[in-house]
């Protein structure tokens, strides 16, 4: 008997992530500018970091409540009125290590054994796992670059999502950068309401939206009964590495996930909560002026797409771009590129259907770098 | 045109050529250009300069601050004076300040006898100053808003989610 043997079907049927394997690629050649990086490249605001390491010096390492502490819960409660979202701190917020343990903790929490869980594509990679880890069933519902990978009630439609029991939303959307307006998440909350569905909404990126405000489906009639939100801290205040997330939804749903949260993770860590407190107490011009600077560089990355002859269309949201390959194979485009210019990318079928015959190019790299990547990237289209 | 946002880029890197403006503002390269003119023309963009770390330049670089006081008459204001003080080579920036003392110098040489020399002959002898504190640089953290010193490696994974 070997233990490999009795690793738990669920796990076993998740196939090895695809950017796992680019990530390998990339890390055995030198010199490489990478354009594959779903982080920020700045660090933290520094009054965040100071109040992190002001809470070490005054030996403030122990557990929190479960929930989080309760100035951190107010100070989400508060923050998050700017997207029109109303949280009691009390009873209807969850901080979590990461948003990404709010996503995991609402897969265990909501999805039961065959519970069909509709996931638009492409899409960030953890969804269809997070699924398949709960028991679920996923359902790709493919996006396309004709609607600007915008959802809307037919592709819903046209994916039999009427029949699933919860939708995933990400807006603004990693890996594609696309965004949906008021108008547009009010025709998918219709749907929503009509087919009975509960809604997962990732809101990581929130605040970095360039060309409008943040809009959330939980505004809309009917939908915040039915809602969980997640948001964090990781992008917005590049605080990736601090683990630090959050989950906000009706007493009910955040009482299921708190009681495998308890058990699970017992409470996010402390340190980092410190450094969230001081963030949203007083990070609001470091965050802009970062949403600014990418803003720039998003600008300068499509405009050089364009000029290059490559189909790219306008990502107003996160830090991605989304171009589309000259000859449609992007996983070869992306293996040539690395292999001849040293530019890692990663490649659209990654992220599933819809996806293929696109690049996800991150800007949350230098301006410099970013300028030699997109010459490398030229030389390679024209070479 | 939107001229703060020029201004904004060019504070951050003015060695960026103009199409590259153009493409991170959204604009026209021929706009950015002719901004960039106006903004010369009216003497809103007085110059471009390197910011230097000394430390790294073989070469040996003295630089001080000084503060400056003086007395003013009922003929000689901030202004005159300045502009006389503005006049030397040796000032690098000369700027009035509230606070303890009047004028904010920066002066740059090639030995601290050098400035000590050129304090005390040539801006300490003016009928207006009454006195001059000149504190030499010892080293610098931060230039422009640009940290100096080794900077931090890009230590994220090259490829992630």
């Amino acid at each position: 008997m070997t233990i490999g043997d009795h690793v738990a079907d669920r796990v076993e049927q998740v196939p090895p992530s695809g950017i796992r394997r680019f990530f390998e690629l990339a890390e055995e050649m030198d010199d490489v500018i990478s354009l594959g990086v779903g982080e920020p490249d700045f660090s933290a605001p520094w009054a965040a970091r100071t109040a992190a390491i002001d809470s070490l010096e005054r030996g403030k390492t122990s557990y929190t409540s479960n929930r989080g502490m309760r100035e951190l819960r107010e100070a989400i409660s508060e923050r998050v009125t700017r997207y029109g979202q109303e949280y009691d701190p009390d009873s209807e917020i969850l901080v979590t290590t990461g948003a990404s343990e709010a996503v995991d903790l609402a897969f265990r929490a909501f999805v039961e054994d065959g519970d069909v869980v509709a996931i638009p594509q492409p899409s960030y990679i953890s969804y269809t796992p997070g699924a398949l880890f709960a028991g679920g069933d996923p359902l790709p519902v493919p996006t396309s670059a004709e609607d600007e990978f915008k959802l809307t009630p037919e592709a819903l439609e046209a994916a039999g999502a009427d029949e699933a029991d919860v939708l995933v939303l990400c807006y603004p959307n990693n890996p594609t950068g696309a965004v949906m307006t008021e108008d547009e998440l009010a025709a998918v909350a219709e749907f929503v309401e009509e087919h009975d569905l509960v809604v997962f909404s990732d809101e990581i990126y929130a605040d970095l939206r360039y060309e409008d405000s943040h809009a959330s489906i939980v505004t809309h009639p009917g939908m915040r009964e039915r809602t969980v939100v997640f948001n964090g801290f990781s992008k917005a205040y590049a605080m990736t590495g601090l683990r630090l997330g959050y989950a906000m939804g009706p007493p009910e749903a955040i009482d299921a996930m708190n009681k495998i949260h308890q058990y699970g993770m017992l409470s996010a860590p402390t340190t980092a909560q410190y450094a969230a407190i001081e963030a949203l107490r007083s990070c609001d011009d470091e965050v802009e002026e970062m949403r600014r600077e990418y803003d720039r560089r998003r600008r300068f990355v499509i405009s050089r797409f364009r000029e290059m002859g490559m189909d790219c269309f306008e990502a107003k949201g996160a830090f991605y771009v989304f171009p589309e390959v000259p000859d449609g194979d992007d996983e070869a485009f992306a293996e040539g590129l690395l292999e001849a210019q040293n530019v890692a990318l990663v490649p659209g079928s990654v992220f599933g259907e819809g996806g293929e015959g696109h690049l996800r190019v991150s800007y949350a790299t230098s301006m410099r770098e970013l300028r030699e990547a997109m010459d490398r990237i030229e030389a390679y289209v024209n070479g | 045109m939107d001229k703060q946002s020029l201004l904004d880029l060019l504070r951050r890197d003015a060695r960026e050529s103009v199409d590259d403006m153009a493409r991170q503002l959204g604009a026209d390269a021929d706009a950015v250009a002719a901004a960039l003119e106006e903004l010369e023309d009216d003497g809103v963009v007085r110059g471009y300069q390197a910011v230097v770390d000394w430390n790294k330049v073989d070469e040996e670089v003295v630089r001080a601050q000084v503060e400056v006081d003086v007395e003013l008459d009922r003929d000689t204001g901030y202004d005159q004076i300045a502009r006389r003080i503005a006049r030397f080579p040796e000032v690098g920036t000369l700027r009035l300040v509230s606070g303890d003392y009047d004028f904010f110098i920066e002066v740059e040489g090639d030995s601290m006898q050098g400035i000590s020399k050129f304090i005390s002959e040539r801006i300490a002898p003016l009928p207006e100053v009454t006195k001059t504190v000149t504190h030499f640089v010892m080293d610098s953290y931060k230039e422009e808003g640009i940290e100096l010193g080794d900077g931090d490696d890009d230590d994220r994974l090259s490829v992630s989610p």
